[in-house]
């Protein structure tokens, strides 16, 4: 699996991202400046990491979003190519029009930090592929800005098409029907304000944010 | 030309730092307030000369990145 991570000013989980990635498919993942007009060849997956990507400035995501990579990285994911955005890289797939909605404001208004149980909501995805439905995971969030909001036309679309990964089992910042991740249609990108790069190693306490990365591996190696 | 953009959040979506702005103002003794919403201001200077050009320029800037047209509305004031 050959994988790259977006690296823009201010994004701060991107070696964490690396290390998930390259730990799972046992190849270094390539680590990508913002400001590179396309992606290396041959990709299968690419990954927008956590942090504070141009200081939240405007919007956060809004201005990592209209860099030239960014245009690839659409190209990449309309031809079909998996996407992982985590964070701040679920709120940049957001304005860069990869994944609907919003995220808002957390509801309580505070930044958010802490480990989270989230419920896994499909196992039909290239990200949760060896997880079951309803399985609980522990991850941590740390956001300000994961407040996952759609109208009820959205949501029903969403939830009709199976394509919420992650559910929250407390809901930390107030997203409509405790959504943590969503899909895109062709279920190829994932967005999730948790961090499973951060939980990922026995080491820091438990590894199940491993899963999402070994699902991807166990997709792409399987028979098209 | 000088130019002012409003972007204000759209009816309906919930704006926690209006509603803290509001419990705030409770706090300090004002009453009667029915609602807080809190948007932006961007103030921008254009070497445009022509209003309804800027104006149009405008409208694309806020739809390719000062607004995110999901949740928020904005309103354009050239002013000359």
């Amino acid at each position: 699996m050959k994988s790259a991570v977006i690296v823009f000013p201010g994004s701060n989980c991107d070696r964490d991202l690396a290390v998930g990635l390259e730990r799972a498919s046992g190849k270094a993942a390539q680590m990508v400046w913002h400001k590179e007009a396309a992606l290396p060849e041959g990709l299968d997956v690419v990954a927008l990491p956590g942090g504070f990507s141009f200081g939240d400035y405007l919007r956060c995501g809004a201005i990592a979003a209209r860099m030239p990579i960014m245009k690839a990285v659409v190209d990449f994911a309309n031809k079909g190519g998996h996407v992982i955005g985590v964070c701040n890289g679920f709120q940049v797939l957001i304005e860069s029009g990869l994944l609907p909605g919003a995220l808002m404001r957390n509801s309580g208004i505070k930044f958010v930090c802490k480990d989270v149980e989230l419920v896994t909501a499909t196992a039909n995805s290239p990200f949760t592929n060896t997880l079951q439905k309803g399985q609980r995971l522990t991850v941590p969030v740390a956001h300000h800005d994961g407040n996952y909001i759609a109208d009820s036309d959205l949501l029903f679309k969403l939830q009709s098409e199976d394509r919420i990964a992650f559910r929250y089992a407390n809901n930390p910042n107030g997203s409509v029907d405790d959504i943590a991740g969503i899909l895109s249609e062709n279920r190829r990108v994932l967005g999730m304000m948790p961090h499973p790069e951060r939980l990922n190693d026995p080491a820091l306490g438990g590894n199940d944010g491993s899963h999402i990365f070994e699902s991807l591996v166990k997709g792409l190696m399987a028979p098209a | 030309m000088k130019a002012r953009v409003d972007i204000t959040l759209k009816n309906g979506v919930l704006d926690p730092q209006g509603k803290a702005i509001e419990h705030a103002l409770g706090a300090l003794g004002f009453g009667g307030i029915n609602g807080v919403r809190q948007g932006k201001v961007i103030e921008l200077d254009l070497a445009e000369t022509d209003p309804a050009k800027a104006e149009a320029t405008l409208k694309e800037m806020c739809e390719k990145l000062l607004a995110n047209t999901v949740i928020e509305n904005y309103s354009i004031e050239v002013l000359g």
